[in-house]
């Protein structure tokens, strides 16, 4: 038996392969944006999830990697309060997409970069760092994140720009520990110039390979591993090129006891306790404090001539 | 129901234990957080400084409430205060300090919150030592004048406590300002205030 192909079908009813092949496609992206709505919003600005692409770098450690639930659950972030575990406790308030980093002041070139934008500025590294609190303990963190000086050499700084300002966020629906006025906000930190360009210092956006934190400083963060923590400043929203040596909130809070430069020194005490040890977090017996804090070989020489007890 | 059982001091003796009993089950359950050492040094810290408020507030309670038999209990609620003072000490030697005595005498020496603090542990001793019975009848009078060292040794303990922290003074005031109002309530017009507030109280004609 012969099977005929029905014939009722008018050829000016068949779509065109262009058209329906166009419209096929126009429905998978709407798949696809519903399972990412279904998932949270741009999943990728969850913390925990994998960042792609990450180098590994020739920054790293042979010291054991701080577990990375010390790392995000033994925080001091006092925007979201004082206590050590106030930060992981809290900190899901804190709302990191939308977010915008503003670059202003002495350059040539200011603009305002979005944090996706920023993602993709230069190939994230990962950068396995000790990191030094002037408390008296220490972690070692593998951080996922840039160069600075990337973002630097974008905004084409002019002549006059000497020294560089971090500023957090301030808005304290979000950061319930800026109702208290434990801090003067919002969170302001500095470096020179030279330190800013310097190729440890790095604009971290995760750890352990993964989407930051919000407790450890999501979306973007400052990591200079040389200086005592508090100089790392946490979600940043504005970076801005000046002349005069930044006030950094530390400064402003007790001048005598926490300096602009804050590199990490054994020799030079905080004012209340010896800085010559610390407590690597994990470890039994406290450790030797290395003098900045063991990356003397990169960057001492920029302190050069500099007494550093002034200069604390 | 044996009458031990029935003994308030059985109670407050359990109470007592139950900070030390928290900090072994949280130590053994793995909930010390990432900084172990530091965790028992404040808790045992913290609870000295509550074992010095609750020790100095027995006087004035009985005072308010005119329940004469709460001195009973001062003594175990002071030896108590020393026993936490003494696990805080031990930790900072043993586990801060590793029994380095080169650094815990600079450490005295140079950190003026460790120096009060220490200081507020040795005058501790003495009192201690002379808690039990025979010691309170051969010191007879002296013995009032010498644990009026407490007082001395709350304000050391709460300067203690206000010169470590590093930003937020709000829990060392609360110490500052419980610690004022128990020795305001032992000056004279605090022990009339606390007369009145018991007399207009209690019914009249009792």
């Amino acid at each position: 038996m012969l099977i005929r192909p029905p014939n009722d079908i008018p050829a000016s009813e068949i779509t065109p392969p262009e058209i329906y092949r166009e419209r096929r496609r126009f429905m998978q992206g709407m798949g696809a944006l519903a399972a990412g709505a279904a998932l949270g919003v741009a999943s990728e600005a969850q913390a925990g999830a994998r960042l792609p692409g990450v180098r590994a770098s020739a920054y790293t450690l042979d010291e054991d990697r701080t577990p990375y639930k010390s790392v995000t659950t033994y925080n001091n972030f006092y925007e979201f309060g004082t206590g050590k575990d106030d930060p992981a406790e809290r900190a899901g308030s804190l709302r990191t997409r939308p977010w915008t980093v503003a670059v202003e002041g002495e350059v040539g070139k200011p603009g305002v970069y979005d944090i996706d934008t920023l993602l993709k500025l230069a190939p994230l590294e990962e950068r396995v760092y000790r990191m030094r609190c002037v408390e008296g303990w220490s972690m070692v963190i593998p951080w996922v994140g840039f160069p600075l000086r990337e973002i630097i050499r974008r905004a084409a700084p002019t002549g006059n720009a000497k020294y560089v300002e971090f500023v957090t966020l301030h808005d304290p629906r979000q950061m319930p520990g800026q109702r208290s006025s434990v801090l003067d906000w919002p969170y302001v930190e500095g470096l020179r110039m030279d330190e800013a360009m310097h190729p440890l210092t790095i604009l971290a956006v995760g750890l352990y390979g993964e989407v930051l934190p919000n407790q450890n400083g999501a979306p973007v963060r400052l990591v200079v591993p040389w200086k005592y923590g508090f100089k790392s400043a946490k979600s940043i929203v504005k970076i801005r090129f000046v002349e005069k040596q930044p006030l950094t909130a530390w400064m402003k809070a007790t001048p005598s006891e926490y300096g602009f430069y804050s590199n990490v020194n054994p020799q030079v005490d905080h004012p209340r306790w010896s800085q010559a040890k610390e407590r690597r977090i994990g470890e039994f017996f406290k450790r030797d404090t290395l003098m900045f804090n063991g990356y003397g070989d990169q960057v001492a020489q920029m302190y050069r001539g500099m007494y550093l007890k002034k200069y604390f | 129901m044996p009458m031990f059982v029935r003994n308030p001091k059985l109670w407050l003796f359990v109470a007592c234990l139950l900070p030390l009993a928290r900090l072994v089950w949280l130590g053994f359950s793995g909930g010390l957080g990432a900084n172990p050492i530091e965790f028992v040094t404040r808790s045992t810290g913290t609870w000295t400084l509550v074992g010095l408020m609750v020790t100095l507030s027995v006087t004035p309670l009985r005072r308010l409430t005119g329940v004469a038999e709460l001195i009973r209990y001062r003594r175990m609620l002071g030896l108590f205060t020393f026993f936490y003072a003494c696990l805080h000490f031990v930790t900072y030697v043993w586990l801060d300090q590793f029994f380095d005595p080169a650094a815990i005498a600079r450490d005295i020496v140079k950190r003026p919150f460790i120096t009060v603090g220490f200081a507020a542990f040795m005058l501790l001793i003495p009192l201690a030592a002379t808690s039990t019975r025979a010691m309170i009848r051969r010191l007879g009078r002296r013995w009032q004048s010498l644990h009026r060292a407490v007082y001395l040794i709350a304000v050391l303990g709460v300067v203690h406590y206000l010169w470590l922290v590093k930003k937020d003074l709000t829990e060392p005031l609360v110490y500052g300002a419980v610690l004022a109002l128990l020795l305001a309530m032992r000056l004279p017009w605090g022990v009339a205030l606390l007369q009145s507030i018991r007399v207009r109280r209690s019914p009249a004609g009792s």
